[in-house]
């Protein structure tokens, strides 16, 4: 689909992609949609564990999906910025996320709440 | 970046290949601009995002998500935003053939989507204060209201936009400055459906498993 892009370069407007691919698209996210709300209003039996994987990961894809077939996010727009813009700002996405939550787990690991003195006084007793 | 012409090797394409052109130096710079603001206003969302992620099991002997959330209340919002973003993109479409008549169509289709998602956000804002499962009720729907009222209010800016964007297009028709606010608008208003991704997977539908 890229290649589709490509050619609307003489629009000069970095290209708002054809009927087919906004079509494409939205497939796509119906799917990547759908799938989600039936694993969660649906009883599949899977594991808690499996079923967070899951809607995470379509959810990751889905937003793939909008960036290519709907904000026509590729290495030939703006020569390239958009691409750079963008993948910056998903490292810093990353590190924020996985930052906070990486901080304050070893926070409330750290820091037993108040009324759990006796969890606390045995946790030391083990540590120390 | 250059085109270099020397006697030995005649032309030699610059690093972006034959693709470029030199007239793009000439484009607006707008778009990548937007963008840029686009991705700082992600960053914004992704603090909320972590916020929501440290703070959503906080529940203060309150509510918890299960006893609040409605996956199908949930998907009725998720749908009316992605048709408002397939509408805007055939708003797009219409433009870029120079149909003003159809592009206005187009766009006042996608403005009333956005009214309805705002709408069903608004009566389950209320509906939560009214239950008692305010932002002052617990971390977590402090949490809540943060995330989920920024991308409302942000899906509201964007609805003032588009209202606006019609009237300009009803004064002067589809000219240059009107199809780079066009191209801009569309930028945010696939950018805030790309956001309810995260929202529908990460704040309602992992917290109902």
């Amino acid at each position: 689909m890229s290649n589709d892009h490509g050619t609307h370069h003489a629009e000069g407007h970095g290209g708002h992609g054809t009927f087919g691919s906004l079509m494409t698209g939205f497939a796509m996210a119906v799917i990547l949609t759908v799938l989600p709300f039936g694993l969660v209003m649906g009883d599949t039996g899977l594991s808690r564990e499996v079923l967070i994987g899951l809607i995470m990961g379509m959810g990751g894809l889905q937003i793939i999906v909008h960036l290519v077939y709907f904000l026509h996010v590729n290495k030939n727009v703006e020569q390239g910025w958009t691409l750079v813009a963008t993948i910056f700002s998903v490292i810093i996405l990353v590190i924020v996320l996985i930052g906070s939550l990486w901080v304050m787990h070893n926070m409330n690991q750290n820091m037993m709440p108040m009324p759990d003195m006796d969890e606390m006084m045995s946790l030391q007793s083990q540590q120390g | 970046m250059t085109m270099l012409d020397t006697p030995v090797t005649g032309k030699i394409e610059g690093p972006d290949g034959p693709d470029h052109h030199p007239d793009h130096h000439h484009e607006s710079p707008t778009p990548i601009g937007f963008w840029i603001y686009l991705m700082s206003d992600c960053i914004i969302f992704g603090a909320l995002f972590a916020t929501y992620a440290v703070l959503g099991f906080s529940y203060a002997g309150g509510p918890a998500p299960a006893d609040l959330f409605e996956p199908g209340f949930v998907a009725i919002e998720t749908a009316l935003l992605l048709i408002s973003s397939v509408t805007f993109g055939m708003a797009m479409l219409a433009a870029d053939k120079g149909r003003l008549d159809t592009t206005i169509t187009w766009l006042i289709v996608t403005g009333l989507f956005g009214l309805g998602f705002i709408g069903m956000e608004i009566y389950e804002f209320r509906h939560l204060v009214h239950i008692g499962a305010g932002p002052d009720r617990s971390a977590f729907l402090s949490a809540f209201f943060a995330l989920v009222g920024t991308h409302g209010l942000h899906v509201t800016g964007g609805i003032i936009w588009l209202v606006t964007l019609t009237v300009q297009l009803r004064m002067h028709g589809l000219i240059g400055a009107n199809m780079r606010r066009l191209s801009t608008l569309s930028m945010f208003w696939h950018f805030l459906d790309l956001v309810w991704i995260g929202v529908f997977s990460f704040v309602y539908l992992v917290r109902l498993i």
